[in-house]
């Protein structure tokens, strides 16, 4: 086929409008979502004192921590997409959620406390916080993936880890309501560790999954 | 330079908003400019340049199925040599070379330096091949033979829709293939 007849086959196809990447990215997490709900809700579920810790900020900070994480890495996750853009423009919306984090471990310094820090960092659910938040993220991770291969990224791997935080953040939400260790410094821990995990994973898997 | 960059901006939208005779003079303008870049890059490797019309038709075919990336309101050439570079990049790789493109090898090309192509390129026609037989009839069909859509629907006995479909899954495929090799 010389480049002529390619030209003309590309012009017969040009009727065909593919999905915005952002409609792309929606319908494959709300795919994944109910996958990664599953193994919530029959490994873990909601802590049963739900009702009273909603009245503990440190509680509700845990989600607005998760939920900028996972908003913050949607959008640049959309910017990275296009094969001109690059991290360095919006980049520093990542640090969001670490200054949001940032800011209530110093609230939390400054008040009265019961129990001693190390405590309160070692906590008592490390372990599974390590172990839930990967595993929920993973589906989440394959959908974001899916989603993402419409777009064209400059650099594969570094959109795959961005997928990577956008699906933890979105685990980390929902495991959150499970978790009865509420210190922002465990969650500056455990669930950065788990973060980390999940992005290292994403990288690897888009380096492959995100070629165009 | 700014006068052709706008032009093909223009014809994007155009493109875009449903305009066929935009699309295809908006790939034949950008061809010329993407051959002397491969060209290019490919002499710099060390590469025969006889090789630049596979990667022209790399980039015609990722420029297609990526364009939904591409921001109406912005310009359209960095997206393009975004993509270019991408794909020059990817393709001197696989020769066996590591090197750097600058994003200048397209913008520098002058006006008036239209190279024509040297070889029929044999990557896409090789890949072509291994399609499933109903994409590849539908493929060879449109390009090969330059029958329309509506004309290959009456040969195949399909619904135009069921070409279309055919069409794009085929040079989806194509692009997939060419990747993944």
């Amino acid at each position: 086929m010389d480049t002529d007849q390619l030209i003309r086959t590309l012009t017969a196809d040009n009727a065909y409008r593919a999905r915005p990447i952002g409609l792309a990215l929606m319908l494959a997490l709300l795919a994944a979502a109910p996958v990664s709900l599953l193994i919530f809700f029959a490994e873990l579920g909601v802590r049963p004192d739900v009702m009273t810790a909603m009245h503990n900020p440190f509680f509700d900070l845990k989600f607005a921590v998760t939920l900028a994480l996972a908003a913050s890495a949607i959008a640049v996750s959309l910017h990275l997409s296009r094969p001109e853009a690059s991290l360095r423009s919006f980049g520093w919306w990542l640090l969001i959620p670490a200054g949001i984090l940032v800011a209530a471990i110093s609230g939390e310094m400054m008040m009265p406390q019961r129990t001693p820090m190390m405590t309160r960092l070692i906590g008592k659910n490390s372990v599974a916080c390590m172990t839930a938040i990967p595993a929920m993220s993973l589906p989440l991770l394959v959908g974001a993936l899916y989603g993402l291969r419409h777009g064209a990224p400059a650099r594969p791997a570094v959109a795959g880890a961005v997928a990577g935080l956008l699906s933890a953040g979105l685990a980390a939400t929902v495991y959150a309501s499970h978790c009865t260790d509420d210190s922002p410094l465990f969650v500056a821990t455990w669930y950065t560790l788990a973060t980390a995990i999940v992005a290292s994973v994403g990288a690897l898997m888009g380096a492959r999954a995100l070629r165009y | 330079m700014r006068e052709r960059e706008d032009e093909w901006t223009d014809l994007m939208r155009s493109a875009i908003s449903g305009d066929d005779a935009a699309y295809h003079r908006l790939l034949k303008a950008i061809t010329p400019v993407l051959r002397a870049a491969a060209r290019r890059g490919l002499a710099r490797a060390g590469q025969p340049v006889d090789q630049s019309e596979d990667i022209v038709q790399d980039i015609l075919l990722a420029v297609h199925l990526k364009r939904q990336t591409w921001d109406t309101s912005a310009p359209f050439a960095p997206w393009l040599f975004a993509i270019a570079r991408n794909k020059l990049i990817d393709a001197l790789r696989r020769r066996g070379r590591r090197i750097f493109v600058n994003i200048d090898d397209f913008a520098e090309t002058l006006p008036g330096e239209t190279p024509e192509p040297t070889v029929s390129p044999g990557e896409v026609t090789a890949q072509l091949q291994a399609l499933p037989a109903r994409q590849r009839d539908v493929l060879q069909s449109i390009a090969v033979d330059s029958t329309s859509i509506k004309d290959t629907a009456a040969k195949f006995a399909m619904t135009e829709g069921a070409v279309r479909v055919a069409l794009h899954r085929g040079l989806a495929s194509l692009t997939a293939k060419l990747r993944d090799r």
